[in-house]
């Protein structure tokens, strides 16, 4: 291993890239337009959304929480309806994109302290749509509840500290959301499939088709070096998008990042030694550049889309796919995303993905490494 | 026999792609600072060799020492000490002409202290001062070519091979470009060059005739032309030209007739003798006949002669 060489290489390949306006617009522009098209997917639209309410308590308390929605710029209160069905009629109709019902003992619950909850019909039709409403809802009822208990705090004249309340939600048409928090993150796994495998799964296909191939492999730099030397440079732009996407979902989005930037550093650099492994496999068998793109998205790009739980959750998969996620890198790196930005995990408590992810590593830059030779027949 | 470190040696070689023997059993040996020219039609097997010589291909069989490093066993001492231009250009057209220098010199380990005056050399002998900048791709062919050799002997390789390195470009950049090549031969360089240009073939020192994967002559230019004919050579100018060579070919005495530009070449045993002759048969079959003189072969005579003589052969096998 020469480092004059693989320096060589590394630089050329950088100036290519930054010669190549299709490849700088992947590499800078497609990241970001990702992140803001799923981020602004699940958010578009999202002002003044009709509601319907039932107040199944009418007390004093029950007002003040329903008009804190009214004053929410996301929310409408349309009706206020009096039964469960003129709920779900609205619900079905589209005259209303979600209920709230307030319950019977509310205030008096809060009274005693207990904690509760207030229910949140959301029509499930639209996954994102509904995953934004009801973390609006949340927003506005944690906001409420922790006004309550700073009123406990400034006069104690009240007889026991009140209850937390929390909306609880029912979907409507799909039971099992995820909160818009949740694919933002996972965006980060499409970004890198598509930075590591479709763009490096062109270039040594591009060589040989130019040429340029036979006469790189004329002089004395090795396999390794070439491999290395043209990597290097999309490992660093990888790592240069995840940093930015992160970083958009986490100060333009909101995302709650509840774990260490370091940990999603590394696991991410995991992943993106197993996708640019992988597309310089690709790259070496398959030959042209058309080829190699075409079988890099089927093999990375769209697994990641659809079955690493980014957008679908794996565990309402049938049987059979939830197994076939098992051997694909991108469903433990989208995992360890989501563990780091919404539950904090530390990085110790992530081995069962992250084991799997360095295995595939390993296992992956081991073939890529075996698969090129320098040898035209 | 000693080998010298700058030869190239060459034993029995051999190489087959499934059935097909692209190259077949060939054996040369080439001295130090010799411009060695492999000639043949496409498809004869020149850039094949080549490649097995820059060990990019593993030989079938057989053995080739080049720079005193076996192809096979040693392919990496080998690619240190040679300079290779392949067929097809195939410098990077997207980087700039210092861009290529520098990733060539970089690849071939030049020393950062000789780093810059290498690359002023080079630049120097491509005849690109002042053009660092340009993008490679939009360099005139020619020019291209002079950059590719450059950067194919940054690392002052004893030995080096271009694989038809004025296809397509113009006779004055041709020219050009040998001047460069007997040049570095000058200075103690072995080249290796294929062509399919045979006025080229006669700037070389030594050739080999190379047809459907074996050697069929071998010699300087000068012996190739006065010992690879079966006969003497006429030239003869007539009327219509396809339906003379016809009747020539079955006509008594002719060896072989072939069309050369708007004349005929002819090979015949004794030219005195078939003058008359040849008039009388052309006449026969209502030719006109113009001027006819006998010529000294050039080589491309030479070629077809010992070709056609090898397709026959074949014929009568078949
Ligand atoms: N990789 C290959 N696979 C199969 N046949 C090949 C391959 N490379 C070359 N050939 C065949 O071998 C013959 C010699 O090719 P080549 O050495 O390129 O000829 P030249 O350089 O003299 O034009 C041709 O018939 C060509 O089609
Ligand atoms: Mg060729």
């Amino acid at each position: 291993m020469s480092f004059t060489r693989f320096l060589a290489v590394a630089r050329k390949e950088v100036v290519q890239i930054l010669r190549d306006t299709r490849s700088l617009i992947i590499v800078v522009i497609m990241p970001v337009i990702l992140v803001l098209l799923f981020g602004y997917g699940v958010s578009l639209d999202l002002k003044g959304l009709p509601i319907f309410v039932y107040d199944r308590d009418g007390s004093q308390q029950s007002q003040d929480l329903l008009k804190r929605f009214q004053a929410s710029a996301y929310f409408d209160i349309v009706r206020v309806v009096n039964d469960y069905p003129a709920l779900t009629r609205a619900l079905d109709d589209g005259h209303a994109r979600m209920g709230i019902v307030v319950p019977w003992d509310f205030s008096e619950r809060l009274h005693d302290g207990g904690p509760v909850q207030v229910q949140a019909l959301v029509d499930g039709t639209d996954d994102n749509t509904a995953n934004v409403l009801i973390g609006y809802a949340q927003a506005v009822v944690q906001g409420y509840s922790s006004d309550l208990q700073l009123d406990w705090l400034r006069n104690h004249d009240q007889p026991a500290q009140p209850a937390s309340v929390s909306v609880e939600t029912r979907t409507w048409y799909n039971e099992d959301l995820e909160s818009s928090a949740f694919i933002v993150p996972g965006v980060l796994a499409l970004v890198m499939s598509v930075i590591g495998a479709f763009l490096t799964s062109l270039t040594i296909a591009r060589e040989w088709e130019r040429g340029t191939m036979e006469q790189l492999i004329s002089t004395p730099v090795t396999s390794l070096e070439i491999m290395l030397g043209k990597l290097a440079p999309y490992f660093a732009i990888g790592m240069f998008d995840v940093i930015v996407c992160a970083l958009i979902a986490i100060y333009w989005f909101q995302v709650p990042f509840r774990g260490s930037f370091l940990t999603l550093l590394i696991s991410s650099a995991m992943f993106l030694v197993v996708v640019l492994a992988l597309g310089f496999f690709i790259s070496v068998i398959a030959g042209s550049q058309l080829a190699a793109s075409q079988i890099a998205l089927l093999i990375t790009f769209l697994p990641a889309f659809l079955l690493s739980g980014f957008l679908f959750s794996i565990e309402q998969m049938p049987v059979v796919l939830q197994w076939i996620t098992r051997i694909l890198p991108a469903r433990y790196y989208v995992s360890v995303l989501k563990k780091i930005f919404l539950k904090g995990t530390p990085a110790a408590l992530l081995y069962a993905d992250l084991v799997p992810l360095t295995v595939f590593a390993l296992v992956l830059a081991v073939l890529a490494t075996r698969a090129f030779h320098k040898r035209l027949a | 026999m000693p080998e010298d470190n700058n030869s190239v040696v060459i034993e029995n070689l051999v190489k087959q792609f499934g059935d097909f023997v692209a190259v077949d059993h060939i054996s040369l040996d080439i001295r130090k600072g010799e411009v060695f020219g492999f000639l043949g039609p496409n498809g004869a097997g020149k850039s094949t060799t080549i490649r097995m010589l820059c060990g990019l291909l593993t030989p079938t069989s057989g053995r080739a020492r080049v720079a005193g490093y076996d192809v096979g066993r040693e392919p990496e001492s080998v690619r240190q000490n040679i300079g290779y231009m392949s067929q097809k250009f195939s410098l990077y057209n997207d980087l700039k002409v210092i861009e290529n220098i520098r990733l060539f010199a970089g690849l071939y380990s030049v020393p950062s202290n000789q780093l810059q005056a290498r690359i002023e050399w080079a630049l120097e002998m491509a005849n690109l001062k002042g053009q660092e900048n340009l993008i490679t791709g939009t360099l005139p062919g020619g020019w291209k070519q002079r950059l590719a050799l450059g950067c194919a002997v940054l690392h002052k390789p004893p030995v080096i091979f271009l694989d038809e390195p004025t296809s397509g470009v113009d006779p004055i950049s041709r020219r050009q470009f040998w001047d460069l090549i007997q040049h570095m031969a000058e200075e103690g360089v072995t080249v290796f060059v294929t062509t399919h240009y045979m006025e080229e073939a006669e700037y070389c020192n030594r050739l080999a005739l190379i047809f459907r994967g074996k050697i069929v002559a071998l010699g300087t230019p000068s012996e190739l032309k006065r010992d690879s004919m079966k006969g003497e050579l006429l030239l003869i100018e007539c009327e219509p030209l396809g339906n003379a060579v016809e009747v020539l070919q079955s006509a008594p005495d002719v060896i072989d007739a072939a069309v050369f530009g708007n004349a005929l070449h002819l090979v015949v045993r004794d030219a005195a003798a078939a003058i008359p002759q040849v008039k009388k048969y052309l006449s026969d079959h209502s030719i006109t006949v113009g001027h006819i003189e006998k010529i000294r072969p050039s080589l491309e005579d030479v070629f077809v002669s010992l070709t056609t003589e090898r397709d026959s052969g074949k014929e009568r096998k078949a």
